[in-house]
């Protein structure tokens, strides 16, 4: 045994037992985000082998959205990513109308992009405070979600829903924003920088937040592009790809921001590739506030697909007619396949969508980054102690009802 | 199968065919993106040449996704999602497989990724992948029968 033990740089060689111990770590587990479960095989403290075991949050959404109309599956995609709901939502969309051949218009297009950077700066701060308190640092996650509750009522004031906003519908928004929300916008994106300071101020240059993050869970960037990781942890690790520039989607080839990355690749590099992030997200927000027209059409010009307006529906035979078979049929793209991908607070989310030329998807695959990034895991945690586990399950940033589908 | 004219479309595809003019059955065009069918047998040279390549460098795989035809046959689909970092560019591979014969050889030696992606397959369709180094139910409990995403399996009620 003592032949095949990996290297500890940080502990050194240790003399244990011959026989590994295995240890279940979660589903239960807090630190586990969820219901991960994390096969353990130990040698004293250290981390031999990390096996995560996924699905027990599997319920069966690519199935579900078979037997639903492309508009009625919306509300299924919010409950993927259940941190970044709004994102599923844009890609879905984005999907469906790639099928079609639909566009949205410019201002729903802005309007879409806001609330992704949104939901993006509201999913940061969610991992920025469990990932602190995992580590021991009670204080920041008392801070971030007080931040993300005001940006979630933003979704609420839009939406009506404060998590499930099911706001994007194919070929644009599901509704008028009220006329004052981008002032509700505008206090919440001055104060925020400010407050993205504090959050430094507590970590950055902390010498326990260091010491816990710094040289653990180093993931090269060769491995990181072989084990197909994406988003921060790809970034992390060094490789500027960052979906919203290689492959622009909703207008954001038109915004100016800067792709972050880091070399090192350990936890330390994530964590500042994400509160950078959460800064250019914030200027996203500032730029898009300043296009979004005050008034314009929010929905796409398609007769049968996207459904009359109230009043065309109330005041026009024709209308009326539209919106009955838009909701209780819904609309038959042509028979074809689409893969439509977007840059998710977590990395590459992915739709595939098959159609048959029916009025229900014939296939919906979602590529989900965090499925993809746990993969990584046991990459990350190989040689380290049991506490560094828990520090890699935090930067790897994932959402099991994402991973399970 | 193949018509001469339409490699000239897309660089990728030229390149495939002058490597080995076997390695591409269908090319398929929709809504701007690029389809290549691939004989079963020849997915994993295929898949090496991509990645290899220098002047192609597919080396990043996001995603392996089945699509379930039935009652056609070949019943199934498997289709992976490539993307080249360096050029900024994607392409899909198509591999049909047989409802007689649900085997795929796996590409987990050229991206090691592919291995929860396979896995997933596997659990939910039905397809096997050979020379997968560990190819068990990924999302599904194991001792689960049948194959859920299959389209005869039903949504609800009894199967």
């Amino acid at each position: 045994m003592s032949e095949t033990r990996p290297v500890t740089p940080a502990i050194g060689t240790l003399v244990g037992p011959a026989e590994p111990m295995v240890l279940n770590m979660g589903p239960q587990h807090p630190s586990t985000h969820g219901v991960l479960r994390v096969v353990l095989e130990l040698d004293g403290e250290i981390v031999l082998k990390a096996r995560p075991m996924i699905g027990y949050l599997h319920t069966g959404i690519e199935k579900s959205c078979e037997s639903k109309t492309y508009s009625q599956a919306i509300t299924l995609t919010d409950r993927i990513d259940y941190l970044a709901p709004l994102s599923n939502n844009l890609c879905y969309c984005l999907a469906a109308e790639k099928l079609l051949g639909l566009e949205a218009p410019k201002r729903a297009q802005y309007i879409r992009v806001l609330l992704t950077e949104l939901t993006r700066i509201a999913s940061h701060l969610v991992w920025l405070g469990t990932h602190a308190i995992d580590l021991g640092a009670m204080s920041v996650f008392l801070y971030t979600f007080r931040e993300r509750e005001e940006i979630v009522k933003i979704f609420e004031y839009l939406s009506g829903q404060r998590m499930m906003t099911s706001y994007f519908r194919i070929g644009g928004l599901a509704l008028e924003p009220p006329a004052d929300w981008l002032d509700r916008v505008r206090r919440v994106v001055d104060a925020l920088p400010g407050h993205v300071d504090e959050y430094e101020e507590l970590l950055t240059e902390n010498r326990i937040w260091m010491a816990r993050t710094q040289g653990v869970g180093v993931l090269s960037a060769a491995d990181a592009i072989a084990m197909g990781a994406s988003g921060p942890m790809l970034r992390g690790s060094g490789v500027a790809h960052d979906l919203r520039k290689a492959f622009p989607y909703s207008s954001y080839e038109e915004f100016d921001f800067q792709v972050q990355t880091q070399t090192a690749g350990d936890c330390y590099a994530r964590y500042l590739v994400r509160v950078g992030e959460i800064r250019e997200s914030l200027k996203i927000v500032r730029q898009a506030m300043e296009k979004i027209p005050a008034e314009g059409p929010i929905r796409a010009e398609a007769k049968g697909i996207i459904p009359p307006s109230r009043e065309e529906m109330k005041s026009s035979i024709e209308g009326l007619i539209y919106h009955f078979k838009i909701f209780t049929e819904g609309f038959a793209p042509p028979p074809g396949e689409v893969y439509q991908a977007i840059e998710s607070p977590r990395g590459e989310l992915g739709v595939f969508m098959a159609s048959d030329g029916s009025a229900k998807p014939y296939r919906v695959k979602f590529r989900a980054p965090s499925f993809v990034n746990l993969q990584s895991l046991s990459k990350l945690c190989e040689g380290r102690l049991i506490a560094d586990v828990v520090a890699c399950i935090g930067t790897t940033d994932i959402v099991l009802g994402e991973v399970d589908r | 199968m193949a018509e001469p004219q339409e490699n000239d479309a897309n660089p990728v595809v030229r390149k495939l065919r002058e490597w080995d003019a076997q390695a591409v059955a269908e090319v398929i065009e929709f809504r701007g993106e690029t389809t290549v069918v691939v004989p079963r047998a020849q997915i994993r040279p295929v898949a090496e040449f991509l990645a290899l390549e220098p002047s192609l460098q597919f080396s990043f795989l996001s995603d392996i996704t089945t699509l379930d035809r039935f009652p056609v046959e070949p019943r199934f689909e498997v289709n992976y999602h490539l993307v080249s970092l360096q050029r900024g560019e994607r392409l899909r591979l198509k591999v049909r497989v047989p409802s007689s014969e649900a085997r795929v050889p796996s590409v987990t030696a050229v991206w090691p990724t592919a291995n929860w992606h396979e896995r997933e397959n596997f659990d939910l369709f039905g397809v096997r992948f050979e020379g997968h180094p560990d190819l068990t139910r990924i999302l599904l409990p194991d001792e689960f029968e049948g194959y859920p995403l299959r389209k005869d399996y039903p949504t609800e009620g009894y199967r």
